[in-house]
């Protein structure tokens, strides 16, 4: 059965106290964001394919040149996560703190293959020099890194990030990145990053599934997913900053509740429209008589290093770009937002 | 002249007796430790606990309601090996281990319970074995409370006094140990001797504490 094909398949049930995680999903290449707040089952679902945490029910199957199931309820196979080959990637990084570096790489390895890849790990990850160093004695990025050469060095066929980057200050995270997006390019087997930074998101997944409750409330190419929400989970989870209930005035017209003002949009509302959202970098100065015009009057304003942050009276946000040294902004009378631009959304 | 059989017979008890409430306290630690329910938990925790909560005299009590000659398991012994427990050298053993057993069980509970795990779970999804996990990541981290409970144990086991006077007695040369040769001497008025009993068991209980602290303070060194 697909015999030379890719396929990572998820399809599990779950119990918790809080909410039932349902995933359903199959990956065929490359790298799957799972983008949702904290405790929406992100994490259930990793720990799930690793074989950490199982499932009431469902099927996790990996085929690479053949299949092997992981997991099947009705068949009643749960394979051990000795026997998965799946690596994972823990917030902590998970290093054992009584091992060096050596010893960490080196611990998913039998003894007779140890040597060379662990020192072909070490170069590659740039760890020259730490070798017999303890966890504790590295930097946060160090760390990391002897996580992820713990984890190739076990040549996995899946490699999962559990919020690889939530641990770290901004610096460290930015350089960091860059590592990662490396790495993945190199890997062919297959990788999940889990994450409630829609940046990291973005940067890293070609494929997105958007999680809420325990539930995939969408799921799909990642830009498309960004460039059009549909729903208002979504749009707030991707970052859309202003939300506003409706009311249609026509097909092409709706009053915002929220904001309490009148605007146009380019495409036919349709009966299950009941909000819509507003990126709050697409604005753009206007003069009283254009579509969509608002009035500024009264707007607090927020100096950020590359932007402004414009807060109207109504509770709408603008953010306007800015070069580090301007710290001069008069905010234009009106503003406006192109039709286009206003994104159509269901509950 | 003083009489050295206590000094040997109390080392004999308390080495025996830290081998076995070593071993089975850390089984047992980790066993708790894996429980999940937690009514379970608490009453298991609590009969493990007991004996260093209830008066020593009450454990020999039970011990000797359970290893005495009409008792279930003092009574098996007798039918079928004729072995007699109670008020022999191993009845010292019993009553040593019974009291020290919690002080190990606890402190190993405790250090295990400090280790992430997610260490756990990494190792196994490198495909490390469980019986691997247990001593390289588990033990080895744990050590240093390990041995603290260990060395806490010893000497608890060294110095016990009630459960021992209870189940084993006080038989010069057999069951005597030192605790119960100090008691003796000064009911008979020889504190010289006494004193000789006292001076052996603070020095014993000193290195045992200065060993438990040296071990543990180099381990959590060579981590940092």
């Amino acid at each position: 059965m697909n015999v030379g094909n890719k396929l990572l398949k998820v399809d599990i049930r779950k119990k918790l106290k809080e909410f039932d995680l349902e995933v359903d999903f199959e990956l065929k290449n490359g790298c799957l964001g799972i983008l949702g707040p904290s405790g929406c089952g992100k994490s259930m679902t990793l720990k799930s394919i690793a074989g950490i945490v199982n499932p009431d029910e469902g099927v996790i199957s990996l085929s690479i040149d053949g299949e092997t199931v992981y997991f099947d309820s009705s068949k009643k196979i749960n394979l051990k996560p000795q026997k998965r080959n799946v690596g994972y990637l823990f917030q902590n990084y998970a290093l054992f703190p009584n091992m060096t570096v050596e010893e960490n790489v080196a611990a998913g390895l039998s003894k007779n293959q140890d040597k060379k890849i662990v020192s072909d790990m070490i170069k590659r990850f740039h760890l020259e020099g730490l070798e017999k160093r303890y966890p504790r004695q590295l930097s946060g990025g160090q760390q990391q890194r002897v996580a992820l050469a713990r984890i190739l060095a076990y040549s996995p066929d899946v490699i999962l990030f559990d919020e690889p980057f939530s641990a770290m200050d901004t610096y460290l995270k930015e350089q960091l990145r860059i590592e990662l997006v490396n790495l993945l390019k190199n890997f062919d087997g297959f990788s999940i990053l889990v994450t409630h930074d829609r940046n990291e998101a973005f940067q890293f997944c070609d494929e997105l599934i958007i999680m809420d409750d325990g539930k995939i409330i969408a799921k799909g190419g990642t830009h498309e997913i960004f460039e059009n929400p549909r729903k208002v989970q979504i749009a707030r989870l991707t970052g859309c900053k202003n939300i506003s209930k409706i009311e249609v005035i026509d097909d092409y017209h709706l009053k915002s509740l929220d904001w309490g003002v009148t605007l146009e949009v380019s495409e036919k509302i349709s009966s299950n429209i009941t909000h819509i959202g507003i990126r709050a970098h697409d604005f753009a100065p206007a003069e009283q008589d254009d579509v969509n015009v608002l009035d500024t009057m009264d707007s607090a304003i927020l100096e950020m290093p590359f932007q402004w942050e414009i807060t109207l009276p109504n509770g709408l946000w603008w953010e306007c770009e800015k070069q580090i040294r301007v710290h001069e902004f008069v905010v234009p009378k009106y503003i406006k937002i192109n039709p286009k631009n206003i994104i159509l959304l269901e509950e | 002249m003083m009489d050295w059989s206590p000094i040997f017979i109390s080392m004999k008890t308390a080495s025996l007796s830290i081998l076995i409430t070593f071993f089975v306290g850390l089984v047992v630690a980790w066993g708790i430790v894996k429980i999940k329910n937690d009514t379970i938990k608490i009453v298991l925790d609590g009969i493990f606990t007991l004996p260093i909560v209830l008066p020593p005299t009450v454990v020999g009590f039970f011990l000797l309601y359970i290893f005495g000659v009409r008792g279930p398991i003092g009574k098996f012994f007798i039918d079928f090996f004729t072995v007699k427990i109670a008020f022999s050298w191993s009845a010292t053993v019993i009553a040593a281990v019974v009291m020290s057993f919690p002080l190990m069980y606890r402190s190993a509970r405790g250090a295990f319970e400090q280790i992430d795990s997610n260490l756990l779970d990494a190792g196994r999804t490198l495909g490390m074995s469980e019986w691997k996990i247990f001593w390289k990541i588990l033990f080895a981290n744990a050590l240093p409370g390990i041995i603290s409970g260990g060395i806490l144990a010893y000497a608890r086991g060294l110095g016990e006094f009630g459960a021992t006077a209870m189940l084993a007695g006080n038989i010069a040369g057999q069951t005597r140990t030192l605790p119960m040769a100090v008691y003796s001497e000064v009911a008979a008025g020889n504190m010289g001797d006494a004193f000789n009993y006292v001076i052996v068991i603070v020095i014993i209980s000193f290195i045992a504490i200065f060993i438990m602290d040296y071990v543990s303070i180099r381990k959590e060194k060579q981590w940092r």
